[in-house]
């Protein structure tokens, strides 16, 4: 398959996946802001969240309305909902003939959605939570139509690979910045204070029923930390994501039989196997989560920039060695 | 008014009626199929027809409008006959026409006899903007430079058919050839089956064994690649089309790379070496190390491999000399000259403008001729003095006296008329035939061609760029 085909499948489930974050986080935000009395909680929180999603911090004083303007409409900040989403659709209008109709034809609709509606009209129609939800939901829709319209080929691996390196790397600093939020109380028997939030955290990772299945409504930090960062089952969990993205670059890995491929097997398998057999007391004692939660970034990078190198825009030289 | 029976300007020839009410033998049974429906059912299959484009995503981008705006290019319902005589004429004619002009190219390239001849003159070669010096001595596989052609074919007052325009470069139009008749026999099967039609669906198998043909290595399965200059250009849809129709890869620039004068595709198990390039990218984009500089459309170093015989190209570079409108009017000496033989397709009387006498003959009549700028397509950079304003008159008599050999001027013709359903009504519209000639081993024709309507009533321009539409176009057994 070509290489900019690939790099465009790539990024294309890149952006969605963040587009889909972001909304989620904000949508949750808005909604936990209204529990809170002071506005310096309010700024507090407001902080946290543009920090944890990688975007620049706002001026001070800055509103709600604000906020929501440049995570969802600003168009300049690249967290945003309407780049994210438009920076997907220009993707996959370069690789229309590769993808399937019913895929486009979703992801365009989408954009025309979210292009069309102004911040304004959503305030004031208090809609707010109505429009979030649509943008996650469409971005599920879309994975949906994916898997089921599309040929398992190395291009539909290229998107999986896109999507799950992305959550990673997300969550990973998504976590690292809500964790140093929230105070770890490591002889706690149940979570007190901050209960609103530690179930809003799983809430944003669409976790809290299935981390209800595994441990009941008893939130424990431990607990909410080992079944986001190291639970196999749930897709949202980081070792998920990591499972995936190497089983994605195995199946590339067989597609393109190209002898270059070690370094970045290596990379994943390490990493994978690193969650596989991680312990959680061992993370937060031994490591420090926070260094944890970093190097995994670092980690994640470090695959990107590999993939990059082996079958995107590796050097002609190189390429003629084999 | 009465009219001379063979004024070209104004006798027109209706392609279904021999006179009102009273249609052509090889119409008979589709209008009988026509005024026999109700009208309503027409309109149904006409949705039916318009839906069928936009599901296949046959459709192609209108500049200037959101992005993503793409619209179906308007189809009639009612086909195009051409009977078997006519046909073979027709075949005859292209192969004479594209075998001279290939002829001539190798020649202007290479040794340049029909110059020294004294038969074309040599000034208007190296006036034309589309010589390429660089082509000077390059040997091009097979000595085929022009592998694809669309010719552009007008029936005139006599029924015949006269060559308007030879379209030498990357002629587009051809994926609507094929969706039409896919859409036509969707919405009239039994018609259609009853008529004896001959078949066009194996152009992509005759297009892919044409550039088969050219590639340079032996022995080993080429790889063959069609350039595009990307999605933001109004036959994207084509492209896609053909490259899916051949099973070849459709590749854009920056796809590909040049390493010691061979032509590679960057994939993600490597590079892989390409040996044949259908490109559908003009000569001036190809190659910003040699033509132009100021784009990313192209390929550094392609031109140099393509020179150094590692890679070939269809069409092949400099071909645009030979469907210069200047030229175009050398043409049948040119036939005459390469071949003896006269030609079997008509030429249209063109006026060269630096000549004086012809110049202010043609600077008197503009209200009546055609003015076209040489190297333009598309319907660009055209004066129909019938239509224009005195103000255009002006503005064209300015640019000739300007630059006297960038136009040339020719007879308003009175193209050929054919039924179309437009709105609730069936009225006359005028139509031209652009068959599509493949030159590979030999010469193929695939008995049919794109059938183009000028949608505006009275209007004489067909380019889909300009509001035009499209006919299935049936060539009998």
């Amino acid at each position: 398959m070509l290489s900019r085909v690939a790099e465009n499948m790539y990024w294309l489930s890149r952006y969605l996946e963040r587009a889909e974050h972001t909304s989620r986080a904000l949508n949750l935000t808005l909604n936990l802001i209204l529990e809170q009395r002071t506005d310096e909680e309010r700024q507090w929180m407001m902080r946290h969240l543009m920090e944890s999603l990688f975007a620049d911090q706002l001026p001070e004083g800055a509103t709600l309305y604000d906020m929501t303007h440049a995570l969802a409409f600003d168009r300049e900040n690249s967290a945003s909902i309407t780049h994210c989403i438009g920076r997907a659709r220009e993707n996959a209008r370069q690789i229309r003939e590769q993808i399937s109709s019913e895929m486009w034809e979703h992801l365009n609709a989408m954009y025309h959605r979210v292009n069309q509606a102004t911040l304004d009209s959503i305030w004031q129609s208090q809609s707010t939570h109505g429009f979030f939800s649509g943008v996650t939901q469409g971005a599920h829709l879309f994975q949906g139509i994916t898997d089921s319209t599309m040929s398992h080929n190395e291009g539909w691996y290229f998107l999986q690979l896109g999507r799950y390196l992305e959550r990673a790397i997300y969550n990973a600093h998504f976590l690292d910045v809500q964790f140093r939020v929230l105070q770890l109380s490591p002889d706690y028997p149940a979570i007190a204070k901050d209960f609103m939030k530690w179930v809003g955290l799983l809430k944003s990772f669409t976790a809290f029923e299935s981390y209800c299945k595994v441990y009941s409504a008893d939130l424990r930090s431990e607990q909410v930390i080992e079944f986001l960062l190291l639970n196999a089952e749930f897709p949202h969990s980081i070792r998920f994501s990591i499972d995936n993205a190497e089983q994605a670059l195995k199946a590339i890995d067989r597609f393109t039989e190209t002898k270059r491929a070690a370094s970045v097997t290596r990379l994943i398998g390490k990493l994978r196997s690193d969650l596989t057999f991680a312990q959680i007391d061992e993370v937060m004692e031994s490591t420090g989560l926070s260094i944890y939660l970093n190097q995994l970034q670092i980690e994640c990078g470090k695959v990107h920039d590999a993939v990059n190198r082996v079958y995107i825009s590796y050097s002609v030289d190189k390429a003629l060695e084999y | 008014m009465e009219t001379e029976p063979h004024d070209i300007t104004k006798v027109i020839y209706d392609e279904m009626y021999v006179a009102p009410g009273e249609p052509r033998v090889q119409y008979r049974a589709v209008y009988d199929q026509i005024t026999s429906m109700e009208h309503e059912d027409l309109m149904l299959r006409q949705q039916a027809a318009d839906q069928s484009f936009l599901h296949q995503g046959v459709t192609f981008t209108v500049y200037g409008e959101d992005e993503g705006t793409e619209r179906i290019f308007p189809y009639d319902l009612i086909p195009r006959i051409v009977t078997s005589d006519e046909w073979a004429t027709i075949e005859r004619g292209l192969k004479q026409r594209i075998y001279a002009l290939n002829l001539f190219l190798h020649d202007i390239y290479n040794e340049g006899r029909i110059l020294a001849d004294g038969v074309v003159p040599n000034e208007l070669i190296f006036t034309c903007k589309h010589f390429r010096r660089e082509m000077r001595g390059v040997s091009v596989p097979k000595d085929i430079y022009v592998s694809i052609v669309g010719t552009d074919l007008v029936r005139i007052s006599d029924g015949s058919f006269a060559v308007l325009e030879d379209n030498l470069r990357v002629p587009s139009g051809v994926s609507y050839m094929l969706a039409n008749r896919q859409v036509m026999k969707r919405v009239f099967p039994k018609m259609f089956a009853n008529y004896g039609v001959r078949a066009i669906d194996n152009y992509g198998q005759v297009l892919l064994s044409t550039l088969r043909n050219l590639a340079p290595r032996r022995g080993t399965e080429p790889n063959i690649v069609l350039l595009t200059p990307g999605v933001f250009n109004s036959a994207y849809f084509e492209h896609t089309f053909l490259a899916r129709q051949m099973g070849v890869e459709l590749v854009e620039g920056r796809d590909l790379l040049v390493h010691d004068n061979i032509v590679y595709t960057r994939t993600t198990a490597g590079l892989k070496r390409v040996d044949v390039i259908y490109r559908r990218i003009d000569d001036d984009f190809i190659d910003p190390l040699s033509f132009r500089s100021d784009t990313q459309l192209g390929v550094p170093g392609l031109f140099n491999a393509y020179r150094a015989g590692n890679v070939a190209l269809a069409n092949a570079i400099g071909t645009g000399i030979a469907d210069d409108k200047a030229l175009y009017a050398y043409v049948p000496k040119i036939i005459k000259y390469y071949l003896g033989e006269d030609s079997i397709l008509q030429n249209i009387d063109t006026y060269l403008l630096d000549d004086p006498g012809s110049r202010n003959y043609v600077l008197d009549n503009l209200d009546k001729l055609v003015v076209k700028a040489v190297g333009e397509s598309g319907g660009y950079g055209m004066l129909i003095g019938p239509h224009s304003t005195k103000a255009e008159q002006e503005q064209f008599r300015d640019l000739i006296l300007a630059n006297p050999r960038n136009y040339i001027a020719q007879p308003t013709l009175a193209l050929s008329t054919a039924p179309c359903l437009i709105g609730r009504e069936i009225v006359s519209r005028h139509v031209d035939l652009r068959p599509y000639v493949l030159y590979g081993e030999e010469i193929t024709i695939v008995p049919g061609g794109l059938t183009r309507v000028a949608l505006k009533e009275g209007s004489l321009v067909v380019n889909s760029s300009q509001g035009g539409g499209s006919k299935d176009t049936w060539v009998l057994m």
